[in-house]
């Protein structure tokens, strides 16, 4: 049961991002555009607001929202170009939540107070060049040797690996058990010998945002840096998925915000442009376009904050967060496409907020688990519920 | 040196605002509230001067519906150390205001009031003159700059000639203007922080003033609607338009 902040509290959270991300993101977006970067003083002002402890427990020095509470922001915030949220998102989701949810006392001591306020940024490496999908056929291989493990392998697609302090990053301990249960998480420094950080790669959207690939070779940790310690040797992939849990319904409020932008600008466009001598918010071809994704992100809204609620009271939630994220991504590409059609030419054209929301919004339906292996997920669910004869 | 920052529950600058149908206001009713702006300058100039080590305390005040904790919470989670919320009705005038203001003043003893120059819903421009007019004090309205000095401050002033300075000895009232600052974003931590901040709650008579109406308004309406602008065929239509027409010349 997590009950976030209390609800006055909270109103006023949510009105400082909601300002924040009028007054001080989105007219930053072009220039995040064109230099593909998020400019410092930017980066440094959501760390002054509290943004990279927004889901940080209140006693490590976090904001401790609940995850309900998370969607509503986290909502707000991506009514702004992706790239903002990408730089505080890894600390918020991905990247600090293992050591959160299993975490030793030491290891949440150690890196949850810097992770709140950013002094320190996570990845999380969990992806390989030959391990994307089938995450549990990962081949980066930890060692024992003593008191260390050495860690040997390479990572694709690394958020924010070329500016995080730590990764969590999954290693295989046990190469006698192929797939998910032989692998462990760890807490490995990025200052330590022996990892190489790529280049960042050149990707079709979200520009300002970083992902690298990562090598390690005969990187030497602390046996204690493994998430969890002893205790958890093996168990790294629970780790994992308890943190992808958690972060679908996070990038459901990703595509919840972007969904929001995207009606927005296509709404004032059509209630502006003229052809035919009126609005084109007249015609009914252009409104069904309207109401089509007003719709579906009315069901994205319901299904993600339904999710969360059950996830804080304690549910375990692998099907509805498959759904919610399944469901949140795949319309608000939808969306994206109808807006870019509402502005006519101009959605084609660089100056208007719906071409680039049109190309940052496709990469929701490929990471954190493709559409095609939430279907899996939720497929799974079904014909567990089959072969034990339960019905809905 | 102890300093009270008035702060005043207003329509969101951002709301488009609208009339009442009956011409006795503007909607309020399901309006997005918010801190007047120009108090938000006030506070944070405040919080300034707690940082620099001038102020020791910064009191928040409101006076105003219940709701108006909410925008003194705003005021503590940017840096008050505590609140007064006076809960009055919403359209207090600025002389009771101001007497409200006064007692609470001889109360507290603070050196310095720092007041927005206006409220953005009435725009009467009249609170800090009243409150300085009431005290015996001093008053130096529309501040764009003030520089602290031992028992005193200069004040630079937005008048229309330029910029004004001025030396005024405190205890004093001080009306900030747009220039003076950029007001910080209230941090997550500060607003869960602010929660726990005391606020004292009084009413009006609790501070001996019977807020009574001396005003009348007689009815509110929309600026008429831009017309549609027209092209002239030469100066001599244009200079004709703007005597016979628009009568300006
Ligand atoms: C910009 C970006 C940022 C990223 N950030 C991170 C990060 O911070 N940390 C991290 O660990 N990873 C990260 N990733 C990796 C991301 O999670 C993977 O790209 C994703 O899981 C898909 O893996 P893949 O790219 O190897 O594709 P593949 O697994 O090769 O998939 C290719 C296609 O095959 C389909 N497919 C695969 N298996 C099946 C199946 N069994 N049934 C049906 N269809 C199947 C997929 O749905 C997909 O359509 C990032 C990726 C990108 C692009
Ligand atoms: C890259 C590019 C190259 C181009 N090259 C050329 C060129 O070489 N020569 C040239 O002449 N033009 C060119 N164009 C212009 C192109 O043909 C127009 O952009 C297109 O016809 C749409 O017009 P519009 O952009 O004004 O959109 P609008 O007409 O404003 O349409 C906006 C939206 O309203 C909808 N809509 C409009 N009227 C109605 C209605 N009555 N009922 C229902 N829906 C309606 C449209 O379907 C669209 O969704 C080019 C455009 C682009 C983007």
């Amino acid at each position: 049961m997590t009950s976030g902040v209390d609800t006055e509290t909270f109103a006023q959270i949510q009105e400082a991002v909601r300002r924040f991300t009028m007054e001080r993101l989105i007219p930053a977006e072009r220039e995040v555009e064109e230099t593909d970067t998020v400019p410092a003083a930017i980066v440094q002002e959501m760390k002054d607001l509290g943004l990279f402890g927004l889901s940080i427990p209140q006693e490590f020095g976090g904001v401790g929202l609940s995850l309900s509470q998370e969607v509503a922001v986290i909502a707000e915030v991506a009514q702004a170009a992706l790239a903002f949220r990408s730089v505080f998102g890894t600390n918020v989701g991905i990247g600090s939540q293992g050591i959160v949810i299993d975490g030793t006392d030491e290891q949440k001591a150690e890196w949850l107070p810097k992770l709140a306020t950013g002094e320190a940024t996570a990845s999380f490496a969990l992806t390989e060049p030959d391990a994307g999908s089938d995450a549990g056929g990962l081949r980066t291989r930890a060692v024992r040797d003593g008191d260390t493990y050495v860690i040997n392998g390479a990572k694709r697609y690394i958020t924010n690996s070329d500016s995080a302090t730590i990764l969590c990053l999954m290693a295989r301990t046990d190469p006698d058990r192929k797939g998910a249960a032989g692998i462990s998480a760890f807490i490995i420094p990025t200052d330590t010998p022996g990892i190489t950080i790529g280049k960042p790669d050149k990707k079709m959207g979200q520009r300002g945002t970083r992902t690298c690939d990562i090598t390690l070779a005969d990187v030497r940790v602390p046996a204690a840096n493994m998430i969890g310690g002893d205790a958890l040797v093996n168990q790294g992939f629970k780790t994992a998925m308890k943190v992808l849990d958690r972060g679908r319904i996070h990038m459901s409020a990703l595509a919840i915000g972007q969904s929001r932008r995207a009606i927005n600008e296509a709404l004032a466009y059509a209630a502006d442009r003229k052809q035919f001598g009126q609005e084109i918010a007249n015609f009914q071809l252009v409104q069904a376009l309207l109401a089509d994704s007003q719709a579906e992100l009315y069901a994205s809204e319901c299904m993600a904050n339904d999710a969360a609620a059950r996830f804080d009271r304690g549910e375990a939630i692998p099907q509805q967060a498959a759904c919610a994220k399944m469901f949140a991504t795949e319309a608000c590409g939808r969306i994206a496409d109808r807006a870019v059609q509402i502005f006519g030419g101009a959605g084609y054209m660089v100056e208007y907020p719906v071409e680039r929301i049109y190309r940052d919004v496709r990469l929701m339906r490929i990471y954190e688990g493709t559409t095609q292996i939430q279907q899996l997920i939720i497929a799974k669910q079904m014909l567990k519920r089959q072969a034990a004869g339960e019905k809905l | 040196m102890k300093v009270l920052v008035p702060v005043k529950r207003v329509v969101d600058y951002n709301v488009k605002i609208r009339v009442k149908p009956d011409q006795t206001g503007v909607e309020t009713a399901n309006v997005k509230m918010s801190m007047n702006p120009f108090d938000e300058i006030a506070v944070e100039q405040a919080v300034r001067l707690k940082e620099a080590g001038t102020a020791t305390e910064i009191v928040a005040v409101s006076i105003g519906p219940t709701q108006s904790q909410e925008t003194i919470r705003t005021a503590l989670a940017m840096g008050a150390d505590r609140g007064i919320l006076v809960e009055a009705d919403a359209d207090v005038e600025p002389l009771a205001i101001a007497k409200m203001l006064k007692a609470i003043v001889e109360k507290e003893g603070p050196e310095l009031v720092l007041l927005g120059k206006q409220a953005i819903d009435d725009d009467s421009n009249q609170t800090g003159q009243m409150l300085a007019a009431l005290m015996g004090w001093p008053q130096a309205t529309f501040a764009s700059k003030v520089e602290m000095k031992d028992g005193s401050m200069d004040v630079t002033r937005e008048v229309d000639g330029g910029l004004e300075t001025i030396n005024v000895k405190l205890p004093a009232a001080l009306t900030v203007d747009l220039r003076l600052n950029e007001p910080r974003y209230a941090s997550l931590p500060n607003i869960m922080k602010a929660k726990k901040k005391p606020i004292d709650t009084m009413s009006p008579a609790d501070l001996g003033v019977e807020p009574a109406k001396r005003l009348e308004v007689l009815k509110v309406v929309e600026p008429e609607k831009r017309q549609g602008g027209a092209k002239v065929e030469s100066v001599a239509e244009l200079v004709d338009k703007l005597k016979n027409e628009a009568k300006v010349i």
